[in-house]
């Protein structure tokens, strides 16, 4: 298993390579530059700044250089305010990682509650409900979803709050109960959270409806298992072997709901740091948050492809 | 012969139905589609917004007014007879902006799913019958584009293209298809491939290499025939799929130029008057979700149609 790992991490190290250099190349294919302003800034201005930020060698140089700083950790410094991009990496997940937690716990419990009640009334109007839910929830972008739930609970009932981040911001603020504002967090994370939950009930729904039928779950019953019993320790434990496999796409899902969730409620996060890196062209910043997304979608199906050999004992992974 | 004529003598005394035709994979999967009841409904909805949002291009009898045109005495209004989804803030009347944004969604949509088609064809055919070396460097590719979050990928995409007035690739529609296209070509392609892959075991492909048929004919006539079911139903998955990326551009500022009407653009521009009036938030969300839905359940039709291991 280790070595399956270490193998599994070795590998990862050409994709982010290619990662990079494709993000590189696009990037500075869009057109105009960092300073570009609808304003010109003076010539000697511009020299400074490029020759600050290394803009003013050959790209093949820049390339270079960038990948010799980042074996070395070092992401580079944001155009916006001369900033590490590292710290504001961190800064903005902070706030992402509470926000896709939130949501993920909601998926979970929404998505298997719902997926093993459909399951065990199979065809009855609970089933219908959450079959409904399921493939609607799939279905819906999630901007649409935020922008009915906040049609209906921030503007016309006033329940909750729309603009900012409830939760800290910066990490000294965590045990500060005066940072956690809830009624800021409510709809966000709903937003975030249906179609993964969606997602989760409908495979929960099928494995827990196959697991059913097994002859062993005839014999626990025929040993006079109580029911309760029966379903949850003979049928759910198998039953949600398939439904891990579904999390590593829920962490990409989580990631891509980041971006525009973010934006639409204003939240401080990486998702919406990335999007105004690409508006403004800043090259660091759009460099340094997609290696990050590509490495936190990575360790995330790492992460599911381990527990799934933990959990199952059919399956071995090397040789 | 004469005791076959017999046979069917008899059977029609008893009055048995006997099918009279011939009944192929497209007959079959056509009465699946039929029967299922949500896909039907999905496939007349779709038609009937399509027929909607196309006839905008030739005549104002049904939008009634122009999407582009600000009346200023009139802004910020509710639904009424005068104005079906009320009007926007400069006045603009949002049922004709609507049904432009849906006739853009689903020229994208399709459009995009065209391009992916015919990439995903190319590199999948080629992969799987070129021999060792192209086949990695196509799983190479795909691995990469599946690090990527899709939607980071095609936000850069589409800031390449953003603003070029190139010959032919200057169209802005074009140039959200491609950036769409460009990720979402990699699930079509391995699909491909593998159906390709499998097929090439088969007893008729060893058949029809016994008796002399080249790789050529094989490939076109004898195997590619035979992926369609997957790729169709692949193909109308993809088309909700590229619906919403191209709303999502829309909603991030990087879908087409203003002022045109697309969804996703429509719902952010929206969002500033949410406060005010929601209704210019609420039709185009509406818009986009009744899309997507409906290509779902179309595709979820077509895939219980089309798709043998779904029986």
């Amino acid at each position: 298993m280790t070595s399956y790992i270490i193998r599994r991490i070795l590998q990862l190290i050409p994709v982010l390579w290619a990662v990079a250099t494709i993000t590189f190349i696009l990037m500075h294919m869009v057109p105009g530059g960092p300073f570009t302003q609808d304003k010109a800034l003076p010539a000697n201005i511009v020299a400074a700044l490029n020759r600050r930020y290394n803009l003013d060698e050959p790209l093949w140089k820049q390339y270079l250089l960038y990948l010799w700083n980042l074996l070395h950790g070092d992401l580079g410094l944001s155009f916006r305010g001369d900033r590490d991009v590292s710290q504001l990496i961190r800064d903005g997940f902070f706030v992402t990682a509470q926000l896709g937690v939130l949501a993920f716990i909601v998926a979970a419990v929404v998505g298997l509650g719902l997926g093993i009640f459909s399951a065990l009334n199979q065809n009855g109007v609970l089933d219908y409900v959450g079959v409904f839910f399921a493939t609607v929830g799939a279905a819906l972008p999630n901007f649409v979803m935020a922008s009915f739930l906040i049609i209906i609970f921030a503007v016309k009932l006033g329940w909750f709050q729309v603009l900012g981040w409830g939760g800290p911001i910066q990490f000294s603020q965590a045990l500060d109960p005066s940072a956690w504002e809830w009624k800021k967090m409510v709809l966000p994370v709903i937003a975030v959270s249906t179609l993964p939950a969606a997602y989760i009930a409908r495979v929960t729904r099928a494995s827990m409806l196959e697991v059913l039928n097994q002859d062993y779950m005839r014999t626990a019953r025929a040993k006079g298992l109580a029911n309760l019993t029966v379903i949850g320790r003979h049928g759910l434990k198998n039953a949600l072997i398939p439904v891990l496999t579904v999390m590593g796409p829920i962490a990409a899902v989580l990631v891509t709901g980041s971006f525009i969730i973010e934006t639409v409620f204003a939240i401080p996060g990486v998702g919406r740091a990335f999007v105004d890196a690409v508006a403004r062209r800043d090259y660091a910043m759009i460099m340094g948050s997609t290696l990050f997304y590509a490495v936190i979608v990575a360790v995330a199906n790492l992460v599911v492809d381990v527990l799934y050999a933990a959990v199952d004992p059919r399956i071995r992974y090397g040789r | 012969m004469q005791e076959l004529e017999l046979g069917a003598e008899i059977v029609e005394e008893a009055g048995w139905d006997l099918p009279t035709r011939e009944r192929g994979l497209w007959s079959d999967a056509f009465r699946a589609l039929r029967r299922n009841r949500l896909a039907l409904a999905a496939l007349v909805i779709l038609l009937v917004l399509a027929a909607l949002a196309i006839s905008t291009d030739f005549t104002h009898l049904i939008s009634r007014y122009s999407p582009y045109d600000q009346v200023y005495a009139h802004v910020q209004e509710g639904p009424s007879w005068a104005h079906f989804f009320g009007t926007d803030n400069l006045g603009r009347d949002n049922w004709a902006r609507v049904l432009t944004g849906i006739e853009i969604s689903l020229q994208i949509g399709i459009g995009t799913q065209i391009i992916v088609l015919f990439l995903g064809l190319l590199v999948g055919v080629t992969a799987a019958l070129g021999g060792r070396t192209s086949d990695n460097i196509l799983m190479r590719i795909t691995d990469i584009t599946y690090a990527f979050p899709d939607l980071l990928f095609i936000i850069l995409l589409r800031s390449v293209l953003y603003g070029r007035d190139w010959p032919v690739l200057g169209e802005p529609r074009l140039q959200v298809m491609l950036a769409i296209a460009m990720v979402n070509w990699v699930t079509i392609a391995r699909l491909v491939r593998g159906q390709m892959l499998s097929l090439a075991e088969r007893d008729y492909v060893m058949a029809a290499r016994t008796l002399g048929a080249s790789n050529w004919r094989i490939a076109t006539q004898h195997m590619l025939p035979n992926t369609l079911g997957p790729v169709i139903v692949a193909f109308a998955f993809g088309i909700p799929v590229a619906i919403f990326a191209e709303a999502a551009l829309g909603f991030l500022g990087l879908g087409l130029p203003p002022p045109t009407a697309s969804l996703g653009r429509l719902v952010s521009d929206g969002y500033v008057y949410i406060q005010v009036n929601p209704w210019i938030v609420a039709f185009p969300a509406g818009a986009i979700a009744l899309l997507m839905l409906s290509f779902t359940f179309l595709g979820d039709g077509l895939r219980d149609a089309l798709d043998p291991r779904q029986r």
